[in-house]
């Protein structure tokens, strides 16, 4: 099952290592990893999506909670879940076809970045599946490059996670 | 404004306020600021002879002390081999500051020499580190290190601090406290986890406790032992609780798991409450434990992380165990379990040990049983790892006094340097590290270190020209084809000890060892014994 764990750490260096290295050494799987100051610089803010039972997030939320930087260790209920990623994705685009991309950026709400004569680049955020079928529908055109963040999220309410 | 000193000298100042009288470690160039600064403090520097002993010295100096212990290297090569005591020291949660030289800031990265990026390398198996690369920070981080290092569940903290670092000036204060936001160590236990804890072991018809490492960490045996009488529950110990309570105490069991009692493991696998005291129920403990219906499970530690980790637990209680200990011996009520006791007593009586003769050499048991009955109650003794560990921990019966090992690691060359540190600790008690001759030869430089400093450390080597417990893997498991298990080539150890200047004897048969072991105990110097074991001899007896 996947989970997603939002965690404030104090912004010390190496603190990411500790983390990641925490994961791999046992053997927490990682789908994806988002790191970001927060409001306050001394304080950032990973939002991690990891794959395990409740056994292990258990274990997890434990272990993370051993190391001295970590702050705060929340597993973001799934019905309250506010989760968003973003994606660029360059396509080959003639000028001929810019109208067609117009389109299916218009319909999936995504933001024409970047144009040139031979490609345009749209940007889209939005849950994981919002990002599939942007995917899907740009798969037709050449996908030149793609670059996609790691999910950041947020429970949904009034609600808030902070020091 | 005050005089700007030196990091170095700070560092100094620091360990000096931190109430540090010795310290264990080996000099090289990138911490050379620091030991130039020693050299004005009264702060014994201790010279060991390889880098990991400096921290399995400090290792055994914490555990007899109950405070933070300080051990030194170099960069490079120096820190790295440090890694293995340090790894060593968090698997059993012991309170380590372990400072380490580093190449200049501005070389970093650059693969310069003797440069190794220690605090990566580390990282597994410390509970905090900091590279420091602002000078200024360095009194408020030596200060963090002690505290993260002693309080909560301790564990290693290492300090990896650049030459370039050390030989800058700042303004020193040393803080009196430090606050960590993000680091509470909790120390009382939930009233009302403590109550059901009480309720359950009041319901309990066979309530059993197993006493681990936590016990001696939270300086709390005795209170522990005052619950278990109070309540008359019957007590088993992992490798890392053994010496909790005195060997010959009625309610007291014995060593449980693999390498365990027979009466322990049975009492386990059987009890209908099992009350974990600071253990971690580690795989080579649990070896009979088996999640069963009507079995109850109390955990009490101080870390939580543990509890429900590697069983399930009904009642978990997170604390230090002394806060909670103290917490529920004021609300545990008086009972008897006469049933339970009484037939685990029986099981005890026809445990069977065989302490007589062996084909050639020292019956192992027989031996420990001497020296069990010579000991004075103040001593501690270091085991080292293998089939003599096992021997030691079955068999050897202690009053009082400490038993210290490699528990989670199972480090080979710990019981010489951890008896040093120890003996430092408290030097009126008689010390002495019991090593196969395999681990022996890991370790057997730091007898000139016992020689330089005047250490009066004994050590016993049970000398069985094998590796005898992967000989024993190797005979139960793949089909008797001996391996790599051969000590050939093995000094004659008494000659090497008379090298050093140290004095030993030979025990080849039972009847040599009385004499041989008061010999030992009257010296107020090192000492050796070589003691001729059988090479077929299992480690359970």
């Amino acid at each position: 099952m996947k989970h997603t764990i939002s965690i404030l750490v104090e912004n010390n260096a190496g603190v990411l290592a500790r983390i990641s290295g925490l994961f791999a050494r046992r053997g927490y799987n990682i789908h994806s990893l988002a790191v970001g100051v927060t409001d306050n610089d001394k304080i950032s803010r990973i939002t991690i999506v990891a794959e395990g039972s409740d056994y292990t997030l258990e274990q997890i939320e434990k272990q993370l909670n051993k190391l001295i930087d970590v702050i705060k260790v929340r597993s973001l209920p799934v019905e309250k879940l506010l989760a968003r990623e973003l994606v660029l994705v360059k396509v080959c685009c003639k000028p001929a076809e810019r109208s067609e991309l117009i389109d299916i950026a218009e319909i999936t709400t995504a933001k024409i970045s970047d144009v040139s004569t031979e490609t345009m680049t749209l940007e889209l955020s939005g849950n994981q599946y919002n990002i599939a079928t942007f995917e899907e529908l740009l798969k037709p055109y050449k996908i030149v490059e793609i670059v996609r963040t790691g999910t950041v999220a947020m429970q949904k309410g009034s609600e808030g996670l902070r020091i | 404004m005050s005089q700007k000193i030196t990091v170095a000298q700070a560092l100094v100042k620091c360990l000096e306020a931190e109430g540090i009288s010795m310290i264990f470690g080996y000099p090289g160039a990138a911490i050379c600021p620091f030991y130039d600064s020693l050299a004005d403090s009264k702060i014994k520097h201790i010279l060991v002879r390889h880098e990991a002993n400096a921290g399995h010295a400090a290792n055994g100096f914490a555990r007899l002390s109950g405070k933070p212990a300080v051990c030194v290297a170099t960069s490079g090569p120096g820190a790295t081999n440090l890694i293995t005591a340090i790894a060593t020291a968090y698997m059993d949660s012991i309170p380590l500051v372990v400072i380490t030289g580093q190449v200049s800031t501005e070389q970093i990265g650059r693969d310069v020499f003797q440069e190794a990026d220690i605090t990566g390398a580390a990282q597994p198996f410390v509970k905090h580190s900091y590279l420091i690369k602002n000078a200024e920070q360095v009194p408020e981080i030596v200060k963090k290190a002690f505290y993260i290092a002693g309080t909560g569940r301790p564990g290693p903290v290492l300090l990896d601090i650049p030459y370039d670092v050390q030989l800058s000036l700042i303004d020193f204060e040393y803080p009196e406290n430090v606050e960590i936001s993000s680091y509470k160590p909790c120390f009382e236990g939930n009233k009302l986890q403590v109550k059901r804890a009480a309720e359950a072991i009041k319901e309990a018809k066979k309530p059993l406790i197993c006493a681990g490492g936590g016990l001696f960490t939270a300086n709390a045996r005795e209170l522990a032992q005052s619950i278990a009488e109070t309540a008359n529950i019957p007590v088993i110990c992992t490798m890392m609780g053994i010496s909790l309570m005195p060997s010959d105490h009625p309610l007291f069991l014995g060593m449980v798991g693999m390498h365990g009692k027979s009466v322990s493991n049975r009492a386990i696998s059987e009890c209908d409450l099992l009350i974990l005291l600071g253990a971690r129920v580690g795989d080579r403990a649990a070896t009979a434990i088996k999640e069963r219906e009507d079995l109850k499970v109390i955990h009490i530690d101080i870390d939580p992380a543990e509890i429900g980790k590697n069983l399930p637990v009904n009642v978990p209680v997170v604390g230090d165990l002394k806060a909670v200990l103290t917490q529920l011996s004021e609300v545990i009520e008086p009972k008897q379990n006469e049933k339970w006791n009484e037939y685990l007593c029986g099981l005890k009586k026809q445990e069977i040990t065989n302490n007589g003769s062996s084909e050639t050499g020292v019956n192992p048991a027989a031996f420990l049983k001497d020296l069990s009955e010579l000991l004075p109650e103040k001593c501690v003794v270091s085991a080292d790892v293998g089939q003599n560990q096992i021997w030691t921990a079955n068999n050897l019966k202690l009053r009082g006094g400490r038993f210290i090992t490699s528990g989670g690691m199972g480090t080979m060359g710990y019981s010489v340097p951890a008896a040093i540190g120890a003996k430092s600790a408290v030097p009126e008690a008689e010390v002495i590290a019991i090593c196969g001759d395999g681990s022996f030869q890991m370790q057997s430089m730091e007898l000139a270190t016992m020689i330089q400093h005047g250490i009066a450390v004994k050590i016993i080597i049970m000398a069985n020209n094998r590796l005898g417990m992967v000989r024993e893997v190797q005979a139960n498991n793949y089909n008797n084809r001996l391996t790599a298990v051969f000590l050939d080539g093995s000094p004659d150890f008494v000659k090497l000890a008379v090298a050093y200047g140290i004095k030993g004897e030979y025990v080849n048969s039972i009847s040599e060892a009385k004499s041989a072991l008061e010999n030992l105990l009257k010296s107020d110097k090192p000492y050796v014994l070589q003691v001729k074991v059988d090479e077929n001899e299992k480690s359970i007896l």
